[in-house]
């Protein structure tokens, strides 16, 4: 696949389908870079009982997430845990959205949407145990409604969309939500999940965080037009939102929450954004991406945005801010400490929930192993770290 | 007892569950108005309506990944991949989250998913239409695979299967669609053999011939054949691919000393070549001859005027039983 923008005869090509990572005048946007609040005759509604009190709750909330991600990036580079996907610069994009939500809609994410997570009241020791290396997942879905991160990319459209199905069946008014990022809309499920969710009008919304980069793949690679306009070839209505101004995602959230909650079907929203960090601590963005276009990126910040707009409205206060500090400082160090404590598996437990009833083939082997272990003479099979080599 | 074909078996299988339990979905293409390719669907979305029997569009990844959020929800969706050969754009969907979502989620969901496969030759189809893709399947942790070789199993072990709290893969031997058989439809199928147990259909002395699915009637027809030259074969239906129940196998390769496996699936890293390892580790005293398998080749399925041969027969089953005796056979002589 080329990228190269040149036409025949090296003539530019006219920019017909606009650019697909681009942030041009169809953004819905509420809150300007500057922390100016933007009037729009329809969205405000959407966000018209946001109070005082509630802007300074979503500072805090982004606040603290920033936070939950740089201290358990610190923790994958202190070697504690494996691996750590960064959200840094998504965080209004996921507390806007996380935030819109009700306690009985239901989550299918990627492995990114730690923020969500959050909003959704998940333990944070649960968050580290997949990158851990402690569990495969980390948390009970049914206990925050949120299933556990989607590794192969798109995949959990298809679940939100069947679960969205059930929901539909049962006559229940919640609502199924699946993330995924830019690089998602080039996988065949992704598609095949927008071809069902639109035949059988379900109540999916899918929230798409463009954030540029799918890896070391810049979004132009992957679609020659905006990925909201990807949506319309379905017949699924789309918004594409300002990724960094949390109210515009918080409304645009709603609207689609509450057109599904009310038999309307799905929609597809697309929040532009930016992943300011690496696509995991196993990268090097400073491979494939240019050192100005994240200068670009950090002016539009998204909690240096609303702190703008609480500044504006004369809200951010000394003690406010000191108080966000003190929270994220707070939650940062529990989370250190579920992760440093956390009990290690023990060897008979990768046994565990291959099935729900038994198995003779793995009974037989889960046997076989049991007997090698006590040789060491370890009735509970914990092997030292040496024998387990 | 009536006398029902395996197609009619399967739908009225699927009726009872339907009926049985009201998180029982069924999701596939043309499985509501056409009552499926096969019309093993016939009539169940007119009794049971269009959101408990859903025609889908055409995307088998969707069909599987929507069962998975259905799954999530509380449902049990029993979905139909229409071919064999169709069940490819799927495999995501089955081995990486069907197979494991109980496992990711230490125990919290689970995937009573039903994944209903015609599977097999011998219909005189075109490319993809008569593939036997069972092993890919059996070698996914997580998954149960099994297959039906009557009527009545037909009718049970589908039943079994809705019912069963893993996901499990029903492979349905469509070449036998239209064999008929006595199904008795007031089994209770939780008192029935259960669906992971093998079942030993002939008394033998000589050879042990396991077989399964399409391969169980000509397997019979084999033991049949060389009863007249009076060698004495132990024909066991498998029944399950994934976990293989080895105690029966075990205890008839001890008696005969001989073990012949049979599938239409070629034969490299197929479920043959597990048996006869698995039996050589558990039996290895006990047998006379080294396991044989009789298989199809290795090679993409035929096009049908050829399938014949790839297929095995019965005529190319009683070969093996030759080389298992050591009797005469096409290869005797051959070092190696």
């Amino acid at each position: 696949m080329s990228t190269d923008e040149t036409g025949p005869g090296g003539a530019q090509t006219p920019d017909i389908a606009g650019n697909p990572g681009g942030t041009g005048p169809d953004l819905l946007q509420l809150i300007a870079p500057s922390g100016e609040r933007i009037s729009h005759p329809e969205f405000d509604f959407w966000v018209r009982d946001i109070t005082d009190d509630q802007l300074c709750s979503l500072f805090e909330d982004m606040t603290v997430i920033r936070r939950i991600d740089v201290e358990a990036t610190a923790l994958q580079r202190q070697g504690e845990l494996a691996l750590w996907p960064p959200l840094l610069g998504q965080e209004a994009a996921q507390i806007g959205s996380g935030r819109a939500l009700r306690a009985d809609d239901f989550v299918f994410s990627s492995y990114r949407e730690n923020g969500v997570a959050y909003c959704r009241g998940v333990d944070l020791t649960d968050l580290l145990r997949v990158w851990r290396g402690n569990a495969s997942g980390g948390w009970d879905p049914y206990g925050i409604n949120m299933a556990t991160p989607q590794i192969i990319i798109g995949a959990q459209t298809l679940h939100a969309t069947g679960y969205a199905m059930g929901i539909q069946n049962d006559g229940a008014d919640a609502v199924a939500v699946t993330y995924f990022g830019d690089g998602a809309t080039s996988e065949g499920d992704v598609n095949e999940a927008m071809v069902f969710a639109a035949s059988f009008q379900a109540p999916v919304v899918f929230f798409c965080t463009n954030n540029h980069w799918a890896i070391s793949e810049p979004v132009r690679l992957q679609s020659h037009i905006q990925l909201a306009d990807r949506a319309c070839g379905f017949g699924i209505p789309n918004l594409r939102v300002d990724g960094n101004d949390v109210l515009a995602v918080m409304a645009a959230t709603r609207l689609a929450l509450d057109r599904a909650r009310r038999g309307g079907g799905p929609t597809f929203i697309e929040a532009v954004s930016y992943r300011m960090g690496p696509h995991t601590t196993a990268d090097d963005p400073t491979r494939y991406r240019d050192a100005n276009e994240l200068e670009d990126w950090a002016a539009k910040d998204p909690i240096s945005r609303l702190a703008g707009l609480l500044d504006r409205k004369g809200i951010l206060t000394a003690e406010l801010q000191q108080q966000v500090k003190d929270k994220a400082d707070a939650v940062a160090s529990e989370m250190r400490r579920g992760c440093t404590t956390m009990p290690e598996p023990r060897p008979m437990d990768i046994f565990k929930h291959v099935y729900s009833t038994p198995n003779s083939w793995l009974e037989r082997q889960q046997d076989h192993y049991a007997r090698y272990l006590a040789t060491f003479g370890d009735p509970d099979g914990a092997v030292s770290k040496e024998g387990a080599r | 007892m009536t006398q029902l074909t395996f197609a009619r078996a399967i739908n009225a299988g699927l009726r009872k569950s339907l009926e049985n339990d009201s998180k029982v979905v069924l999701l596939g293409e043309d499985i509501g108005t056409l009552g499926g390719v096969f019309r093993v669907t016939d009539g169940l979305q007119k009794d049971f309506g269009k959101h408990r029997v859903v025609d889908t569009p055409l995307a088998e990844s969707a069909i599987v990944g929507t069962a998975v959020g259905l799954a999530y929800r509380g449902y049990r969706p029993v979905v139909e991949i229409q071919f064999d050969g169709f069940i490819y754009p799927a495999f995501d969907q089955i081995v990486s989250q069907v197979a494991k979502l109980h496992y990711r989620t230490r125990g919290a969901v689970r995937m009573p998913i039903t994944i209903r496969v015609p599977f097999g030759g011998g219909i005189g189809s075109p490319e993809h239409h008569s593939e036997s893709p069972e092993a890919y399947f059996t070698h996914t942790s997580g998954l149960r695979v099994v297959t039906v070789a009557n009527p009545q199993d037909a009718y049970t072990v589908i039943q079994q299967a809705i019912a069963c709290d893993d996901p499990v893969l029903y492979f349905e031997p469509k070449r036998r669609y239209h064999d008929k058989g006595e199904v008795d439809e007031s089994v209770d199928p939780r008192s029935a053999l259960p669906m992971d147990k093998a079942r030993v259909l002939t008394d033998g002395r000589d050879v042990t011939l396991v077989a399964y699915g399409p391969l169980v009637k000509t397997a019979l027809d084999a033991a049949s054949a060389a009863a007249d030259e009076g060698i004495s074969i132990e024909v066991i239906d498998l029944r399950s691919l994934a976990p293989v129940d080895y105690e029966p196998v075990v205890a008839s390769v001890r008696k005969t000393g001989r073990l012949v496996v049979t599938h239409e699936a070629a034969q490299s890293g197929g479920l043959g070549a597990e048996v006869a390892a698995s039996i050589t580790e558990r039996c290895f005293y006990h047998l006379e001859a080294a396991p044989v398998r009789v298989t199809g080749f290795d090679i993409p399925y035929p096009y049908s005027k050829l399938e014949m041969h790839h297929l095995p027969g019965l005529d190319r089953i009683l070969d093996g039983v030759d080389r298992a005796l050591g009797r005469p056979n096409s290869l005797s002589g051959l070092e190696g």
